[in-house]
């Protein structure tokens, strides 16, 4: 596979789509565009000699790739090509750090308090801006204090027929477990028994952050996990999109992970709202939804896009009445996972993320919807508008965060 | 997900067929595998600009054309629904400002010099006919690709007074700016101010002034309109070389009209194949990460384009193909002749390739008759025409997906 999105390079006509739409360059002078670090660079690329270091400002977001009218694999190119770069300088120790979100979750969660307060520490972030090289003003999650998985293990799932696999991610794990919660909740209400095996990160973290051998063995140890029940047919959804999309795509087209459980686990992973808009095409989604009186701009962040199954959040949510949902076209919000919480990347980030700002604050609305937990950090950092994810609504509209409110009128 | 219409392809054709058919209230989905010809292309709408020679009025020439080409996409357009078509787009895309119509050609200088016959052209383009005589300065701004020495002297030695500048306009610290990069600095009053400044008194009088198409992008109109009040003389802008800015502004007013018009575009996946049935199309089917996806519609207009975006492909035994349904194709020159010929300027056998239609744009099969019932097509995709001798790209593109939207309509009626 990775072969063929080497070859792919064969196809570029230098057209320069690419970087029309590449927001990164369009902010920097730094990075100077996917085409020109790809399928530019890597004809002067042999083994061990990188030719040009600013292939480590692409964010790796996708959007070359996407609107590439012929097919170059340009993103994925640039990944394999920024992870060639550090493989030979050295990945800083930041890099290493940031790209560890479940070790983080490990060491933080039992101090909650004590990490929270020590995130937002102006002082200490200043310390950090310094000595680590992460952003003083970089979005930071807050640690939940408890894990979705302590939950999940002690949460008896009804028993059905319909079976479901929950992958749930490091985001949920550490500090989005209500949501989590919600996502269990809104499959249970639609008839499925769901499974939560223990997990641990995807590695894609790792992947984005140059160090292609660890995660390696983070994804191939998620896989172990999940290839039974991806055996038995059971279907494995997420509501990560960054993370669903390294189990059915970009471990085996940018890491060059090539096995049979991982195919099988490719194959049978789901994005949720994917998931869900299918089992509405077969009739299968309940639709006893109560109106939502509010009008939500909703971003479908890049990664998303890259699963190739088009705006499923907007035909799910269309389901609630009295709900709008404003699309918004702008391409990116600039975090990119762990891009913006870098030093020397915050303020680009940030200038990439400007036009989805105004965007948000310009539809005057006190809430919006984004399925990727970064971005909706990263939302949140740059308009002070609450971001929550599509099924939250879906949740709201069901019912099902004021079960015993029967009979409280519909909108 | 069910829709109405699903429309293959996110060019000209394919975005016109589907706000035509989103604002009549149909569910519509454009599926793409990328960006294409709309930021390849200057954005002018070319209806026919050549035939032999250079055509003055297309509405004159249309049905003297169509008769002389049969199996050209025009054969199947009455002249009255071209026009509409271009009346449609003009009243769709206020930003663009179209200017012009069918029944004269404005003639636009093109980055070497050469004219161009076009129906219709962007307000900030028209400024740049050629038809109305005075003089010409051309401003370069060191942007690659365009040589305003080179595009001055070509139109000098064909009679045109014309004369070129090249502008040292501030870069901070970017040295290899391209025309977005020019087109975003233009949105800033600073640079705006430095050009205007850095052209003060080297202007002749009754010179009107031409720049590259890259005067912004979102707020084109305005930067234009602004260079016009401050040099006090007609402004016009030149196509540039692709990546072209004027069609990027085709491209995001076009989509921002399907969006607000309840339509969805997804662009990157590429669609594969079809599921079809009894005579009609049911499904198309596109890769995705890990599996495809299936998009089901009562109707499917294919505007995938021609060899360029992968729409026919030719294959290296010579063999020949529509790349989705496996469409009968027309336009071949004899089975077994030469693919190419080397004399490059001349038509070439495989120059009018592409999927032969009936009146209501439907492919047909070789015998004529519509293949699927409920499958039609537009733009580059069509046989019978040679669109880059023509100067009729952009036209054909419009007329076929503004019909093939009419054709779904009044199937449904």
């Amino acid at each position: 596979v990775t072969e063929r999105v080497r070859d792919s390079l064969d196809h570029c006509v230098k057209c320069t789509i690419c970087e029309t739409f590449c927001p990164f360059s369009q902010v920097t002078p730094l990075f100077p565009g996917p085409k020109y670090v790809g399928p530019q660079a890597e004809r002067y690329r042999t083994a061990g000699i990188s030719v040009d270091a600013s292939v480590d400002y692409c964010s790796g977001c996708g959007i070359c790739t996407q609107v590439c009218p012929q097919d170059v694999k340009i993103a994925e190119i640039n990944s394999q090509a920024r992870a060639q770069l550090w493989e030979e300088s050295g990945i800083p120790f930041r890099n290493q750090l940031i790209a560890r979100p479940s070790v983080l979750g490990r060491l933080g969660t039992p101090v909650a308090p004590l990490a929270n307060w020590a995130l937002r520490n102006k002082a200490l972030r200043l310390l950090a801006h310094r000595l680590l090289g992460i952003h003083r003003h970089a979005p930071m999650p807050r640690f939940a204090g408890r894990t979705f998985q302590r939950w999940a293990q002690r949460h008896r799932s009804p028993v059905s027929r319909r079976r479901v696999v929950y992958f749930h991610g490091c985001g949920i794990n550490y500090y989005e477990p209500a949501l989590g919660e919600m996502v269990v909740a809104v499959l249970e209400h639609n008839g499925f028994h769901v499974q939560v095996p223990p997990q641990d990160c995807c590695g894609l973290p790792l992947q984005s952050n140059g160090n292609f051998e660890a995660a390696r063995a983070y994804i191939r140890r998620l896989v172990a996990k999940l290839a039974p029940y991806a055996r038995e047919g059971v279907p494995i959804v997420t509501n990560s999109t960054s993370c669903g999309l390294m189990l059915k795509r970009e471990a085996r087209e940018i890491l060059g992970v090539e096995d049979d459980d991982l195919r099988t686990v490719s194959e049978a992973t789901y994005d949720l709202c994917e998931f869900l808009l299918l089992l509405h095409d077969r009739g299968e989604l309940r639709t006893d939804l109560r109106a939502l009186p509010l009008t939500v701009p909703y971003h479908a962040p890049c990664q998303q896009r890259g699963h190739g199954i088009g705006k499923p959040a907007l035909d799910l949510l269309a389901l609630i009445p009295d709900l709008r949902m404003i699309e918004l076209d702008a391409d990116c919000c600039g975090i990119a996972g762990t891009y913006g919480l870098k030093k020397e990347k915050y303020e680009i980030s940030m200038a990439v993320g400007e036009r989805l700002f105004r965007d948000v604050w310009e539809s005057g609305a006190n809430l919006a919807a984004c399925d990727s937990e970064t971005c909706r950090w990263q939302i949140e950092h740059g308009t002070g508008v609450h971001a929550v994810h599509p099924v939250e609504l879906l949740y709201r509209g069901y019912g099902l965060d004021a079960p015993a409110a029967v009979g409280v009128s519909a909108g | 997900m069910t829709h109405d219409t699903v429309v293959i392809g996110a060019g000209l054709a394919g975005l016109a067929a589907a706000l035509r058919l989103a604002e009549e209230g149909r569910r519509v989905l454009v599926v793409a595998k990328g960006v294409g010809s709309t930021h390849l292309a200057p954005a002018t709408i070319d209806v026919l600009g050549f035939d032999g020679e250079a055509v003055e009025s297309p509405a004159q020439a249309l049905p003297q054309f169509a008769a002389a080409h049969p199996g050209h996409p025009y054969e199947r357009l009455s002249v009255e629904l071209i026009a509409a078509s271009i009346e449609w787009l003009k009243s769709r895309l206020p930003l663009s400002g179209y200017r012009g119509g069918l029944e004269e050609n404005v003639v636009l200088p093109t980055a070497v010099g050469a004219a161009k016959p076009s129906a219709l052209v962007p307000e900030t383009m028209a400024g740049g006919d050629l038809r109305a005589g005075g003089r010409f300065l051309f401003v370069g701004l060191g942007l690659k690709d365009f040589y305003p020495a080179y595009l001055a002297d070509n139109l000098a030695g064909s009679g045109v007074p014309a004369r070129a500048i090249e502008l040292a306009p501030p870069l901070g610290r970017e040295t290899d700016v391209g025309s977005v990069g020019f087109a975003r600095r233009f949105e800033q009053p600073a640079f705006r101010e430095a050009i205007v400044r850095e052209l003060a008194g080297r202007l002749e009088p009754e010179e009107r002034v031409g720049f590259p198409a890259v005067l912004g992008i979102r707020q084109a109109a305005e930067v234009w309109r602004e260079l016009e009040t401050r040099l006090e003389r007609p402004v016009f802008e030149v196509a540039t070389l692709p990546p072209s800015v004027s069609g990027i502004r085709l491209f995001e007013e076009m989509t921002a009209a399907l969006r607000r018009a309840g339509g969805r575009i997804v662009i990157g996946q590429t669609v594969v194949g079809a599921e079809t049935a009894n005579g009609r199309v049911e499904a198309v089917v596109a890769e995705a990460a890990a599996r495809t996806g299936t998009f089901r519609a009562r109707s499917f207009v294919l505007a995938s384009g021609g060899f360029a975006a992968g729409g026919v492909e030719l294959n290296s035994y010579g063999k020949i193909r529509e790349a989705i349904f496996d469409l009968a194709l027309a336009g071949a020159a004899t089975n077994g002749g030469p693919r190419f010929l080397p004399t490059y300027l001349e038509e070439q056998p495989l120059d009018r390739v592409g999927v032969p239609v009936d009146d209501r744009l439907r492919p047909t099969d070789a015998e004529g008759r519509p293949r699927y019932e409920n499958l039609h097509a537009a733009g580059a995709t069509l046989a019978g025409a040679v669109p880059w001798r023509e100067a009729s790209g952009n036209g054909l593109s419009l007329a076929t997906g503004y019909a093939a939207a009419g054709a779904i309509l009044e199937g449904d009626s």
